[in-house]
């Protein structure tokens, strides 16, 4: 075992392949943050809809939420790869393949948390600001989701751990994440043990400190 | 028989795609549906082995999952420390690192540190078949692990006193108290976990496993019929999860304890 190959491509490894500065279009940063952050607007919509009283937007979304929890996301992200060049006729770079299929499979895991928050509000609120005369609509962001949100922080933090992990499959289409730069630099040292478990232990020290601030926030809000 | 997707589109090769000539007109769909594809040739034959080696993948990835996780779930609750410890390392860094670097890991990373012999046997016997076996059953042992845990720590702690006090053993008290109830709370989350295991047997493509995913890859690539290769592959793994998922509903009505399970809304 000989881990000075780690020593010798830490630059690569960490600055290219985790946060996505270098030649390669990279990055699980780069691709992350944002999948967090759109995967969750569209989940909070879909959570919605899936609680409306109409049924032509409730089913709609019920059956969102079931496809793509009955699917891999391997699955999901050879779907993006194939269709979408055909639908646009353009080459779509590989980040954007990978960021539309995060984007719409984890909206349904992120949809199902926010139903299960807002369920959690209890129900005297929204008839407290309907007496108010506040409409649905305001109701919903000025009432309910503010509160949902803080009971939602667990299950999010846990989600948003997953979809982490998650973007290493991304590598799968040429994206070159951390996953990927470890498979290049393997390429060339054939030090595979080593490698991985460095990247291992990359993966490691950002989820669990993800989920270390999560328990903080927890004691501090609850 | 090929069916026109659109009015206009032409017949032809459609993968990669092709550039428009003339302009580019976005959102005009030029694809030729050819569905005989799918039972044409090997296509069939292809299919029915992938699912084959999927269910035969997760059936013992998810044995050696559950075996895992209610060793290291039982571990972390018992009083001497330093097992507590190991139990607790296991989880809390198997569980948090991408499946896909394990697979890495056991399929490049662990085969040449093994005695020769073993290493004989292992490429005599596909390697990678095992190494994703591993590496499903140890990633999904750490997450099984916590839903154990979660269930061991939903029973009262009265119930191991009052074990301890008819004179039962530690491991008597859990192997007969506390296990068998903590067992039902758990057939919930333990049934989305194991359907997790299904989906994400289909990482193991990337060590060349020729699962589902894999062979749905390989009429892809033989046909040129992506969307009709990728959509029975979707539908064989969502009949699979749908199937599963309501066939432990079932179970989990059958066996529920009255007055210890809050039924809450199966995933």
């Amino acid at each position: 075992m000989d881990f000075s190959v780690v020593a010798s491509n830490f630059q690569f490894l960490v600055v290219q392949g985790l946060i996505g500065i270098g030649p390669f279009v990279g990055g699980t940063l780069r691709l992350a943050i944002p999948a967090i952050v759109l995967g969750f607007v569209l989940g909070i919509f879909i959570g919605l809809a899936r609680l409306a009283r109409a049924p032509w937007i409730r089913l709609p979304a019920t059956m969102y939420v079931e496809f793509f929890r009955g699917v891999p996301l391997v699955m999901v992200i050879f779907w993006i790869w194939f269709i979408i060049p055909q639908l646009l006729r353009l080459p779509i770079p590989e980040y954007g393949v990978a960021l539309t299929a995060f984007v719409i499979f984890e909206a349904a895991y992120f949809g199902e948390i926010v139903r299960a928050g807002v369920q959690s509000v209890p129900r005297g609120q929204v008839e407290a600001s309907t007496a108010l005369g506040m409409t649905a609509t305001r109701t919903m962001v000025w009432v309910v989701l503010p509160q949902a949100l803080r009971n939602m922080v667990p299950a999010l933090v846990t989600q948003m751990i997953v979809l982490f992990k998650d973007t290493s499959l991304a590598s799968i289409i040429g994206y070159v994440d951390l996953t990927k730069a470890a498979q290049i630099v393997n390429n060339r040292e054939i030090k595979p043990f080593e490698l991985y478990l460095f990247v291992a232990v990359v993966y490691w020290i950002c989820t669990y400190s993800m989920a270390v601030m999560a328990r903080r926030f927890e004691r501090r809000t609850a | 028989m090929p069916r026109q997707a659109s009015q206009g589109g032409v017949a032809g090769p459609t993968h990669p795609p092709a550039p428009a000539p003339t302009r580019r007109r976005p959102f005009q769909v030029n694809y030729t549906f050819n569905w005989s594809v799918l039972w044409s040739g090997q296509s069939g034959q292809w299919l029915l082995s992938g699912l084959l080696i999927t269910l035969q993948l997760s059936a013992l990835a998810w044995i050696l999952a559950v075996v895992l996780g209610i060793l290291s779930g039982a571990l972390r609750t018992v009083p001497l420390v330093p097992l507590r410890w190991a139990a607790t390392f296991y989880v809390e860094f198997f569980r948090n690192v991408p499946l896909l670097v394990w697979m890495f890991f056991w399929y490049f990373g662990v085969p040449p540190l093994l005695p020769r012999g073993v290493q004989d046997w292992l490429f005599d016997h596909g390697v990678e078949f095992w190494a994703a076996i591993v590496a499903l059953g140890v990633y999904h042992g750490a997450r099984m692990s916590e839903v154990i845990r979660s269930g061991i720590g939903a029973i009262p702690k009265t119930q191991f006193e009052a074990s301890m006090a008819m004179g039962l053993t530690t491991f008597q008290a859990y192997r007969l108290v506390i296990l068998p109830v903590a067992l039902r709370l758990i057939v919930p989350p333990g049934t989305s976990e194991s359907l997790n295991l299904l989906k994400n047997s289909s990482v193991a493509l990337t060590i060349s496993v020729a699962e589902l995913t894999f062979q749905t890859r390989q009429i892809e690539t033989y046909t040129a019929k992506a969307i009709e290769a990728l959509t029975a592959g979707t539908l064989i793994y969502l009949a699979l999860c749908l199937s599963i998922a309501t066939i432990m509903a079932r179970v989990e009505r059958r066996y529920a304890i009255p007055g210890l399970i809050s039924r809450t809304q199966a995933g």
